[in-house]
């Protein structure tokens, strides 16, 4: 592996409490310095970040990277393809729960999507393990198994487990080998068949509604079998203000608990549904503003650690049904870091915690020693150039999934290359020079 | 918020989606020209030329008698080719789709799609990716809206009270499943009447009622007293579960519209109901069949309010008839 040199670039580093134009040095896949050069490097390769941000390669702790099942005409997104898009985005690590199909139950499943995932040269995988056999709530999945075959924590991904005679277990069991958990706190009776946040926009256009309740019900549940399983848990997709004050709390407490948000619950509130876009359909769904500002808040204060894509790349037909049929979720993995930072750009978060947020906030998540830039960390960086402007149209988008709400806006800034393990993954505009 | 897809570019009223957001002399406009329709149906020959020449489907994907006679009648008496289609239809997710269907007819060249589905916004999804040049207009979708059922409803208001401006109304029973509840309040608010009241159990009023300009109680006596307006909703029995409502019994003993009931509204109040009528659970039949009633009026205002909907966006005007 040879030695890479990024030069001239404000080194944001959070976890590092670094924010200072700087060297980069890289070396044997890890990072061999910052400021200084190392003895006996002698770099191959030298990138001229003049002018743009050096930010620790972005951890998505939540990522599809397959169509849904019900809308796979098999000629959408692969899991190779899909990692390449996330490299091209910036991002050099991805969680993927375990809703894939064939289930992530067992480690030949887990491995297979390692596989291919590898085979794709673009960002890592690391799968999360089922929680429960089939995601069906009932029986425990050969956890320790799935860790052993690279998972990095496990989950039930949408499906609540509804016994929580059975969600006590899990964790319990879990938290036996010290697997976080990542929890997707709902109530799914509260849940039911609802498509929208309960309030004036499900009242207004007669949409089936999910009350706030699902929301607090589920968290205070999982918080009363958390504090006594001993399980380290991650709710990774909140959407409610009351979620995010039960979880300060408890971690307050000193509970083990962290929170993820996906980055749409930022930018939109129930009032983006307007009459009826698909687009705008999620899950959890989008809340009410104030909610929104609650989340932005909750970051600020440490109650949130990580911003997601909950990316979902979907074939064009999923959305072309009525909204209460089509299908959930938003292609966001060439937007989680654009997105994010431009709520930093708007002076809605504060930049140093939008970058954690993408970066040691995850990767403290699932214990793991990456999203830094310290001496010894993995060499994953993204070169971002915050002052390019361009359009997310259909050929800019490099998922598979062109579902996104953003289609055809002008955004600011963007990847201008990706280096994982010290390899440039992804190149677009960053000046390299070969020595 | 979405620009209304109901306006062309030239503000013109293109589909018929929902009452939201309409203004107050596109309203009227539509009432007056029902009124000049009303006589059609009293003639001897009881057609007009408006629609001549013009292919209009009643894509029904719920089942429903009443609305689409009275839109097949409408149709033919503005001398329009009506095709009813009663379509069943599976979800998406197992392969077929609703756009494919209308797709499909709109290669056989339909110029007015009257559709009705179970699924909030099917209407407008159909609006959308048809060609411009083709109309919809929407007979319930989900329980997002029923335009053309509050438009008649507002229009015989209108011939039984003389004008809909300064009116108390209370709308009772199931408002959180009800397309039609949804598109009173709109239409009544936007005419100018002067209190809405929301009334049944918390059960059945959505949460967020307020929002939409209406006062919401639970209390039938509070909710009925001095209102010139009551309109009643149709409860569906298959919401009877137990989980709702404990009982017909007891709904029926709570808000069931009784003649004993009905003296806290005001003496010339007049009684609604969108039909079919639930004798017995929402209404007793000694309402529905007395002197306050106008629930055959209804059905027959349906005629000449549909007429004038269709022939307002298909671009026919009175002076034609």
């Amino acid at each position: 592996m040879s030695d890479l040199q990024i030069t001239g670039g404000r080194l944001i580093d959070p976890a590092n409490g670094v924010d200072e134009v700087t060297d980069l040095f890289l070396s044997g896949g890890a990072v061999a310095g910052v400021g200084k050069k190392p003895k006996n490097f002698s770099a191959a390769q030298c990138i001229d970040a003049a002018g743009m941000l050096v930010l620790p390669g972005v951890i998505d702790l939540c990522a599809r990277l397959q169509p849904g099942e019900a809308h796979a005409s098999g000629a959408g997104a692969t899991i190779a393809g899909e990692t390449r898009a996330a490299a091209a985005g910036g991002i050099t690590r991805l969680l993927c729960p375990p809703d894939t199909a064939p289930v992530a139950d067992t480690p030949a499943v887990a491995r297979m999507i390692q596989d291919r995932a590898a085979a794709g040269g673009g960002a890592r995988v690391h799968p999360l393990g089922a929680l429960t056999v089939g995601l069906r709530g009932e029986r425990l999945a050969d956890m320790a198994l799935l860790m052993d075959a690279g998972c990095a924590g496990v989950g039930n991904a949408q499906t609540a487990v509804g016994n929580t005679l059975v969600m006590r277990r899990a964790m319990q069991y879990a938290a036996t080998y010290n697997l976080p958990v990542f929890v997707r706190a709902c109530d799914p009776w509260l849940q039911g068949n609802g498509v929208a946040h309960e309030g004036e926009i499900s009242t207004r256009f007669g949409l089936p509604a999910i009350p706030e309740a699902a929301e607090t019900a589920g968290v205070a549940r999982d918080l009363a079998l958390i504090e006594t399983s001993g399980a380290r848990a991650h709710f990774d997709l909140i959407s409610t203000a009351r979620a995010v004050e039960m979880i300060a709390e408890a971690r307050e407490r000193g509970l083990a608990v962290s929170a993820g948000v996906a980055v749409h619950q930022l930018h939109f509130n129930e009032g983006d549904i307007g009459a009826f876009d698909p687009r705008y359909k999620v899950f959890p769904p989008l809340r009410t503003e104030n909610d929104r500002r609650a989340l932005l808040r909750g970051l600020e204060e440490n109650a949130i650690g990580a911003i997601c894509s909950d990316h979902q790349p979907h074939d064009a037909d999923a959305k072309l049904a009525p909204f209460v049929e089509a299908a959930p979720g938003i292609s966001g993995l060439d937007t989680l870091l654009s997105m994010t930072l431009e709520l930093a750009e708007r002076g809605e978060l504060r930049l140093a915690t939008a970058v954690a947020a993408l970066t040691s906030g995850p990767a403290a998540v699932i214990g793991m020693d990456a999203g830094h830039l310290a001496r010894g960390a993995p060499a994953d960086v993204c070169v971002f150039d915050p002052a390019r402007e361009w359009t997310l149209d259909e050929n800019a988008m490099q998922s598979s999934g062109k579902n996104s709400p953003w289609l055809g806006r002008k955004l600011r800034g963007r990847a201008a290359a990706t280096i994982i393990g010290g390899e440039i993954a992804h190149l677009d505009g960053a000046p390299v020079t070969e020595r | 918020m979405n620009r209304d897809i109901q306006f062309d570019d030239a503000g013109k009223l293109r589909h018929f989606l929902t009452v939201d957001g309409m203004s107050r002399e596109t309203l009227t406009g539509i009432l007056d020209t029902a009124e000049s329709f009303v006589t059609v149906g009293e003639r001897e020959i009881k057609k007009v030329p408006l629609l001549r020449g013009k292919t209009v489907v009643n894509l029904f994907f719920e089942p429903s008698t009443r609305t689409r006679t009275t839109f097949e009648i409408a149709g033919k008496r503005l001398s329009a080719d009506v095709i009813n289609l009663n379509a069943a239809r599976m979800s998406v997710t197992k392969g077929e789709s609703i756009l494919d269907t209308v797709r499909t007819l709109e290669a056989m060249h339909t110029d007015l799609f009257v559709v009705r589905d179970s699924a909030s916004g099917a209407a407008h999804l159909i609006a959308k990716h048809l060609p411009p040049h083709v109309r919809v207009i929407n007979a319930g979708d989900g329980r997002h809206a029923h335009p053309t059922q509050a438009m008649l409803d507002m229009f015989t208001i209108r011939r039984v009270k003389g004008k809909i401006e300064g009116l108390k109304v209370a709308i009772i029973g199931d408002l959180l499943h009800s397309r039609v509840a949804r598109s009173q309040i709109h239409a009544l608010k936007t005419l100018g009447a002067a209190e809405i009241r929301a009334v049944g159990p918390r059960t059945l009023i959505p949460t967020e009622i307020e929002t939409l300009g209406v006062a919401a109680t639970s209390d039938m006596e509070k909710g009925l007293r001095g209102v010139d307006v009551v309109m009643m909703l149709r409860l569906q029995r298959e919401r009877m579960d137990g989980q709702l409502v404990p009982s017909e019994r007891e709904y029926f003993n709570r808000y069931g519209l009784t003649e004993e009931k009905l003296r806290h509204a005001a003496p010339d109040a007049t009684v609604m109901h969108p039909g079919p009528i639930n004798r017995g659970l929402e209404i007793s039949s000694g309402v529905a069949d007395g002197p306050r009633s106008v629930i055959l009026e209804q059905v027959t205002n349906g005629i000449a309010v549909r007429m004038s909907i269709m022939a307002t966006i298909m671009g026919g005007s009175e002076e034609r008839i």
